[in-house]
């Protein structure tokens, strides 16, 4: 076991994206229950260092393993076809139509009925994005297609983020 | 006659001598300390048995003080010298304090933190707050007739600031205290409450303190507190309903508070009758002011109307915090009501009316929040049986740096599980550029000027390139008692730039130095004399853990290790009860440098024994 194991390693988990999240979640509370810094408290510098380096280092897996967006993401990393979000934002036109349809429902929508409609239609296309990556990278595996499924989703969360703005803004 | 057991010279008499640690809840308006004894968890009494200290301190003259009951009954009488409420300065300047051009107090107005002219002196919030937990340290050692306390458990809201965390941590340095953790409020609440109640699932802890407003929610499993989420309000509490009540009472008597003393004494009458309507439906505010004495009856019903906007503030933060944390309300479990103001009838109300559930309040408000810190602080001093319980708290406000045209960077999401380590390239802006200046900042705001400055730093030395060709990483880390660190290092040259961060208030030693040289009230001893014991008791603290550690793990060396970490010890052993303060530094940093594999591989047995535990129950 060493911090530069790759996530599911440390975790005990195979490499793939199916993951069940409760077993998830208590594998990380009993490893923090012997890494955490509170564990080493009563001990000298040296441990406590490396409580620290092990409580972050599984702190920073467990976030990126529990969200389906940046496993996937991850997954393909370690498959070789790295993400790079930033440089690549070549998108099918397809997507790119449903995208600007959703931006002008969300500026002309006026009422909480207009919103929760939207917010129904974005999370359908948030389902079957991940139905489509599970397929990529557990049973075809095809990481070139799979970090193309991860882009989608990337644009759908920034949706959803402005969407859920506007909730809170109406609701506030 | 019992005959004394004498130990070997320098031995701890008993390895299994149970350490005094203590639990403190420093409040806005009081504050407590809470220990561990006979397994019970429970707040130490003064001399005169009241658990509950006023937050509140007083300057006399001749360098005198009062802190506590004393000092809250003179308020009204000298209120340019007794500080209330202090913790709502601490770490902030003045224009960030709501409200100040109300307080009766004389504001020197300082970068970073706001400070008061007494008579003693202009103090500083640091200075103040450290004179109650030096009053809370000396009750424990008078309680457990012990000077040696082994350290403290310091609570803070959840949604203290960087700035607010280090600036209770350097009270608690002043007050020479060696602080184990700052935890939050809330989550200090849900240790008491789960564990009396032996709850799992998901709670909300509703926490309204005289100042301060918190709302967390938290997951508990089998003795993990996992806190899921956590926002609130800085400055919300019990002292904005007084003020409330005090503004509406002098405006119904078309009367004026002008002076310091008007201004504290309707607030002192305001905050008597907030109290009396908790359990009655009318009550009469009455001071004497300046001009004559003002009385003026107020209903429950006329009260929970100037009430209503300070709730809603309140509920608001209640539902961003669900949001947040992508929960409903229909799963959360039980509400916990924490702090003195859920006192109040339609506070309760709302929270019931909201959650669809009576809220808890089985335990008491206003100690819930010191027993479990005491209960925390009981487990970090090794006393508790092993793997009993675990706080997983989150860091309350995202953390950024301020990027090209006053916008901020998020790197650190709000409500990370702390600690945690987050890393960010950024690049230069303009050919030949061989400086950076670096600001970091807290908060969700997209503006750097709507977000909390808390540090600015320069990374020089870079070596000329072209625009976008450096690469600059900074890091930030986060530790367990959410305090952050920040690096910088330019990759290509390896130039680097660390900082704590240390707001330009901070603290540093030799403020503590000065502080305690000009007799601060915990000053029974001068700065030498304590610094050369705290580094014997640092010495005997390592050795005693490293022997442990030998004792449980020693296979994982080899001979030739262990004898390396025998040497180291038995160095160490031989300067630890010395009077050369440099000769036990130095063995200690030795013995630590020395240990520092066996403590990564000690580490690694552990975490393959989590890992395997939970694969034997699958099977």
């Amino acid at each position: 076991m060493n911090l530069d194991d790759n996530d599911f390693t440390l975790f005990g988990l195979p490499e793939r994206f199916a993951l069940d999240r409760s077993d998830l979640d208590a594998r990380w509370r009993r490893l923090q229950g012997s890494a955490h810094p509170d564990r080493h408290a009563a001990e000298g510098p040296a441990a406590r260092r490396v409580a620290m380096q092990w409580s972050v280092r599984l702190n920073q897996a467990y976030r990126r393993l529990r969200e389906p967006l940046t496993r996937a993401a991850y997954l393909c990393e370690l498959r070789g076809a790295p993400i790079e979000g930033h440089n690549n934002t070549a998108m099918p036109a397809a997507f790119l139509h449903q995208q600007m349809a959703w931006r002008e429902a969300l500026d002309n929508a006026q009422s909480d009925a207009g919103l929760a409609d939207l917010d129904l239609q974005v999370r359908s296309a948030e389902r079957e994005l991940l139905a489509q990556l599970a397929t990529a990278l557990d049973e075809q595996p095809a990481p070139a297609l799979a970090a193309e499924h991860v882009r989608a989703l990337m644009f759908v969360h920034r949706f959803c983020a402005d969407l859920s703005q506007r909730i809170d803004a109406l609701h506030d | 006659m019992a005959l004394l057991q004498i130990s070997e010279p320098g031995q701890t008499p008993d390895p299994h001598t149970r350490r005094v640690a203590i639990g403190i809840d420093l409040g806005t308006t009081h504050s407590l300390v809470a220990a561990v004894r006979h397994g019970v968890a429970e707040c130490l009494p003064d001399s005169h048995g009241r658990a509950i200290l006023p937050s509140v301190v007083r300057y006399l003259d001749g360098g005198r003080r009062a802190i506590g009951a004393e000092a809250l009954a003179a308020q009204a009488d000298d209120p340019l010298n007794t500080v209330v409420s202090v913790k709502r300065l601490m770490g902030r300047a003045l224009a960030d304090v709501a409200g100040h051009a109300k307080l009766p107090y004389r504001f020197v107005d300082r970068p970073g933190m706001v400070a008061i002219d007494t008579r003693a002196g202009v103090k500083t919030p640091v200075e103040v707050s450290a004179e109650i937990l030096a009053t809370l340290r000396q009750r424990a050692q008078d309680s457990f007739d012990s000077d040696e306390l082994f350290g403290a458990v310091i609570t803070v809201p959840a949604y203290f600031d960087d700035a607010q965390r280090q600036a209770t941590k350097d009270a608690a340095r002043l007050a020479g205290l060696n602080v184990l953790r700052l935890i939050n409020e809330p989550t200090a609440a849900a240790v008491a409450y789960g564990l009396d109640n032996a709850s799992e699932g998901l709670y909300a802890v509703f926490d309204l303190g005289g100042g301060t407003f918190d709302i967390s929610l938290l997951r508990l499993t089998q003795g993990v507190f996992e806190v899921v989420a956590t926002g609130g309000d800085a400055a919300l509490g019990g002292d904005d309903f007084d003020a409330a009540l005090a503004e509406w009472a002098l405006a119904a008597a078309g009367r004026r508070a002008s002076s310091a003393h008007d201004r504290r004494a309707v607030l002192v009458a305001a905050r008597a009758a907030k109290e009396g309507l908790t359990t009655s439906t009318l009550q009469t505010l009455a001071c004497a002011l300046g001009d004559g004495p003002l009385r003026v009856a107020v209903t429950r019903e006329q009260f929970e109307v100037l009430a209503k906007p300070l709730i809603d503030k309140a509920m608001a933060s209640v539902r961003r915090v669900l949001r947040d944390a992508a929960l409903v309300r229909e799963d959360v479990e039980g509400v916990v009501l924490v702090g003195g103001s859920t006192r109040m009838p339609s506070v309760q109300r709302a929270v019931g009316e909201w959650f669809g559930r009576p809220p808890l309040t089985n335990l008491n408000p206003d100690e819930v929040v010191a027993v479990g810190a005491a209960i925390q602080a009981n487990q970090l001093a090794g006393n508790a049986a092993d793997g009993e319980i675990l706080l997983l708290d989150v860091i309350p406000l995202s953390l950024g740096i301020e990027t090209m045209g006053g916008l901020v960077e998020r790197i650190v999401e709000r409500n990370s599980t702390i600690p945690t380590a987050k890393a960010q390239d950024f690049t230069t802006y303009q050919d030949g550029q061989t400086a950076m200046a670096l600001h970091v900042v807290q908060g969700e705001r997209e503006l750097v000027a709507d977000c909390r400055s808390l540090a600015r730093f320069e990374l020089r030395g870079i070596p000329p390139m072209v625009a976008g060709a450096a690469r600059i990483r900074m890091s930030f880390e986060v530790d367990a008692d959410g305090l952050l660190n920040v690096a910088a290092r330019e990759l290509n040259s390896g130039v680097e730039a660390t900082i704590t961060v240390k707001p330009s208030y901070g603290l540093v030693d030799d403020d503590i130095a000065r502080m305690l040289r000009e007799g601060f009230a915990s000053a029974d001893e001068d700065a030498v004399v304590r610094s050369l014991r705290e580094a014997r008791v640092d010495a005997e603290r390592l050795l005693l853990a490293t022997r442990s550690a030998l004792a449980a793990d020693a296979d994982l060396l080899s001979a030739d290790e262990a004898a390396d970490i025998e040497g180291l010890l038995a160095a160490t052993q031989r300067v630890a009860g010395g009077d050369d303060h440099h000769a036990i530094d130095a063995a200690v940093k030795a013995l630590a440098a020395g240990t520092e594999a066996f403590a990564a591989a000690r580490m690694n047995r552990g975490i393959r024994r989590a890992l395997t535990g939970r694969r034997v129950d699958e099977i």
